[in-house]
């Protein structure tokens, strides 16, 4: 293990850096916590300011969790029949449908919303109802899903299990169900924690799709925020971290499960 | 035939969903603009004014984001320590966040009184705020993007080939050396992806801009502005179309140059 | 039980324009064990896929067995038994579950499948290993494995794509005589495909040498290394030295070869290689013509010594007919 200038120099940077990107969290959290922010700590911890976001806004955090779970139900019915066409094909018509169904990904949300709006904002019931934001999800968290399946899928031997499936005499319903997705559930698991955590950070998107009556958490958010009301942020804020960290930890210890030779399971 | 007619069965309903809810959307787009929003854009100063600011806004960004993330990248792929597992599920946290929470975050950092004003306090000296203004705004788009980054990068530097870097040193590179010749180079195309994505992410960013009111008008905020306060359909749409196409073409440009690596 | 297999026309030619195989006719018997030999890229997996029903003939090739065209018959129905060349087991199912799946996806009852998946862990020594996950599994055992779940379902014909070609040299060895052992048991027809001449020999009943997408020659063991039809079975098959007599060639083997040395002899020793088994000696005529002896060892032979080669024994046919018998000396003109 070199441990040269190049060592020390590479971990004080990162240390650094890792130190900017992780205190605020920190200190936003206890920011969330604390009774009086501009005194600080000392001023003692108090629940005050969470209850508070949960008797203003509780609303969003449920419809978050309403449309993320919807979201994830959706991507999960298209996503991976469409990623299982996309690892058996290798043509060129295959490629432009992967480029396509990615695209999304690509543009901005705030296009994508303004799109939406134009071409459906006039359909009555749907425009003021929490679909039209669901619908907004779909498309951006379907490359993710689609990405996460697909790379399982390129990973494993597909062709060969599923001629040895089929020498056994099974169907396609048979080998699609006993064999080819218990082996990529590590994938589907990777995609499903990716879709729900987007989903519940979504806002470009969002804040044009919405209404008063349909507002998610980062939304409200950002409304709590605007209205200065920081204390209030800071306590929405954890209650935010709070829904985020263990998707996000889930999704790290599934991807260290998959790393290991134990393959895809 | 079979085979083809199921996989066409598969893939439709994702296919339509697509068509239905981003295909037809867009050209709603495009066509919305119409002759008044296009040349309104061409000749207003202000709008070519933001595409410059976001441009160059975007740029920095990358241009930081990738200094840094290239150092963190190849040392916490090249070394292994206890806790490293930990730091790195950290350090990717932030991914998650909405642009509005990095702002905040920004805020917390370098607000009224955010940390840093409170340290340069203590300090004897004056209370330091740039939370609201460029220096912040570039703070809160390199926060969100190291983590982008940070993976794409990492990923690469660990299928480097030690022997190539072992065969450098025999022949009596210096670490700066071994860095330029053979690190560098051996992690170019993950860099061009990873840059591709970071400008075209910071191109289109949207909630640090909007928590921080800067006073940068970044073009997503010019878009928001046109359509909700002015109303300005065409010009938003027009902006909109624009901005969606440029980003798009950046990182097809930049998945054919790294050949796969990037989005 | 076991079917007859012919092959009518069968061409393969790939999208692009590139031919994996010219159109063959086949005709494999009931119960045999067919080997399907030689190079990388020669067709002959191709050949097994289509015998598997993986893989179209072009237009009007046609694949029957027991006389019934089955050449639309995707493999699912074809009950063909396959075992791939990196043995594909299903890793979500343990041991038993990849063994009983054939029976399970034909609907047999639970408690058939049980006895069945118990009869084939005990024929494959496996029984230990009923509840093991496969990754748990040597490179041998995960070979019984496939071999057990492609014949729990009692397939009318076997099918076999280089099995052993993942294994090193001692294991292959003795799955080797396994499965020799296991196909003869079964009376089962069997087509194997491998590059090794050496398993060829061992589990064929006849040998298909193949190259460049045709069949060069098909035979027992003893016809190919014998009487060679062309000059690429001759090399494939053993070692050859081609040997030029008055107006005809043919071929000899090293070992057909005796060495003696002479002062006035018409070769020269260039090079000896103890190899264990034999000696292998390199001897160069004065006209400069190489033959290669595999003689038994002799610390005596020395590179630059001068030797007589002689034939050691009779070989069958060829070189009867041009008039050399045991001991007659080998001279080059």
């Amino acid at each position: 293990m070199r441990r040269g200038i190049g060592f020390w120099t590479g971990l004080c940077f990162t240390l650094l850096v890792s130190a900017f990107l992780i205190l605020p969290i920190f200190a936003s959290v206890i920011a969330g916590v604390t009774a009086n922010q501009f005194i600080g700590i000392s001023s003692g911890f108090t629940t005050r300011w969470v209850l508070d976001v949960w008797v203003n806004y509780g609303g969003t955090v449920l419809l978050s969790l309403q449309i993320a779970f919807a979201t994830l139900a959706i991507t999960l019915v298209l996503g991976v029949p469409a990623a299982y066409v996309l690892a058996r094909h290798a043509g060129v018509t295959a490629r432009l449908v992967e480029e396509a169904l990615v695209m999304p990904v690509a543009v901005p949300g705030l296009a994508t919303a303004l799109g939406l709006i134009l071409a459906y904002g006039a359909v009555g019931g749907l425009r003021s109802s929490w679909v039209f934001i669901l619908i907004g999800h779909v498309i951006f968290c379907l490359p993710f899903m689609l990405r996460a399946v697909l790379a399982v899928l390129l990973a494993i031997d597909l062709q060969r299990l599923e001629e040895a499936a089929r020498a056994c005499g099974a169907t396609w319903a048979q080998r699609f169900l006993g064999v080819v997705v218990p082996n990529i559930r590590g994938g589907i698991l990777a995609g499903s924690l990716m879709v729900v955590t987007l989903s519940l950070g979504e806002f470009n998107m969002t804040l044009l799709l919405h209404t008063p009556f349909t507002r998610t958490l980062p939304v409200g958010l950002a409304d709590a925020y605007t209205a200065l009301r920081t204390e209030m942020a800071s306590a929405y804020t954890l209650i935010f971290f709070a829904l985020i960290v263990p998707l996000l930890s889930g999704m790290q210890w599934v991807v260290s499960r998959m790393d290991q030779p134990g393959g895809s399971r | 035939m079979h085979d083809r007619l199921r996989a066409g069965l598969l893939i439709a309903p994702a296919l339509a969903i697509f068509l239905a809810f981003f295909l037809i959307p867009l050209g709603y787009l495009a066509v919305a603009g119409g002759a008044g929003g296009y040349s309104a854009i061409l000749t207003e100063p202000r709008f070519l004014r933001s595409l410059v600011s976001t441009l160059l806004v975007a740029a920095a960004t990358t241009v930081i984001t990738l200094f840094i993330s290239t150092i963190m990248g190849l040392f916490l792929a090249r070394v292994r320590f206890r806790g490293r597992s930990t730091l790195l599920a950290l350090l990717t946290l932030p991914l998650a966040f909405p642009g509005v929470v990095v702002g905040y975050l920004v805020i917390m950092l370098a607000g009224r009184q955010g940390l840093i004003a409170e340290v340069s306090m203590a300090l004897g000296g004056d209370r330091i705020v740039f939370a609201y203004s460029l220096a912040g705004l570039l703070l809160g788009y390199v926060y969100f993007s190291i983590p982008r980054t940070l993976l794409t990068l990492m990923a690469a530097a660990e299928k480097l080939d030690p022997r190539l870097e072992e065969a450098a040193r025999s022949l009596g590179a210096s670490p700066f050396g071994v860095l330029r010749d053979v690190l560098l180079p051996g992690i170019a195309p993950a860099l061009a992806a990873a840059g591709a994505i970071c400008f075209a992410t910071a191109t289109g960013a949207f909630g640090t801009a909007f928590a921080l009111a800067s006073r940068i008008d970044v073009l997503p905020m010019v878009i928001y502005t046109e359509f909700t306060l002015q109303a300005n359909l065409a010009v938003a749409a027009a902006l909109s179309f624009l901005l969606g196409i440029a980003t798009w073409a950046v990182l097809a440009v930049a998945r054919g140059a790294s050949g796969g690596a990037a989005a | 039980m076991s079917i007859a297999i012919s092959l009518r026309n069968c061409g393969k030619t790939w999208p692009g324009g590139a031919r994996g195989l010219l159109p063959i006719d086949l005709e494999i018997t009931a119960g045999e064990t067919l080997v399907l030999l030689g190079p990388s890229g020669c067709g002959k997996t191709t050949l097994l896929r289509l015998i598997a029903g993986l893989e179209l003939p072009d237009d009007g090739g046609a694949v029957l067995f027991d006389g019934r065209e089955v050449t639309r018959l995707p493999i699912e129905r074809r009950n063909v038994g396959m075992v791939f060349q990196s043995y594909a087991l299903f890793p979500n199912m343990d041991v038993a579950g990849n063994i009983g799946y054939g029976l399970r996806v034909r609907g047999t009852p639970k408690n058939e499948v049980k006895q069945r998946v118990a009869e084939m862990l005990e024929m494959m020594q496996l029984t230990d290993f009923r509840h093991r996950r496969i990754d748990a599994l040597s490179g041998g055992q995960r070979q019984r494995v496939a071999l057990a779940r492609a014949i729990a379902p009692r397939p009318q014909v076997l099918l076999l794509d280089e099995p052993l070609s993942a294994l090193d040299a001692r294991l292959r060895d003795q799955l080797r005589q396994e499965i020799d052992a296991l196909l003869r048991g079964l009376g089962i027809t069997a087509i194997y495909v491998t590059h090794d001449q050496s398993e060829a020999m061992a589990l064929g009943d006849r040998i298909c040498v193949m190259e460049a997408g045709r069949i060069a020659q098909i035979g027992s063991g003893r016809d190919l290394y014998h009487r060679p039809a062309n000059e690429f079975v001759a090399h494939f098959i053993g070692d050859a030295n081609k040997y030029t007599v008055m107006d005809g060639e043919t071929i000899l083997r090293p070992e057909e070869l005796c060495l003696r040395p002479n002062p006035h002899g018409a070769f020269n020793i260039t090079r000896v290689t103890f190899l264990g088994p034999v000696l292998r000696v390199m001897v160069r005529h004065v006209d400069g013509r190489e033959l290669r002896a595999d003689v038994p060892d002799d610390p005596s032979l020395q590179p630059g010594m001068r030797v007589d080669v002689t034939l050691r024994r009779a070989s069958p046919t060829s070189l009867e007919s041009q008039g050399l018998g045991v001991g007659a000396s080998i001279i080059l003109d």
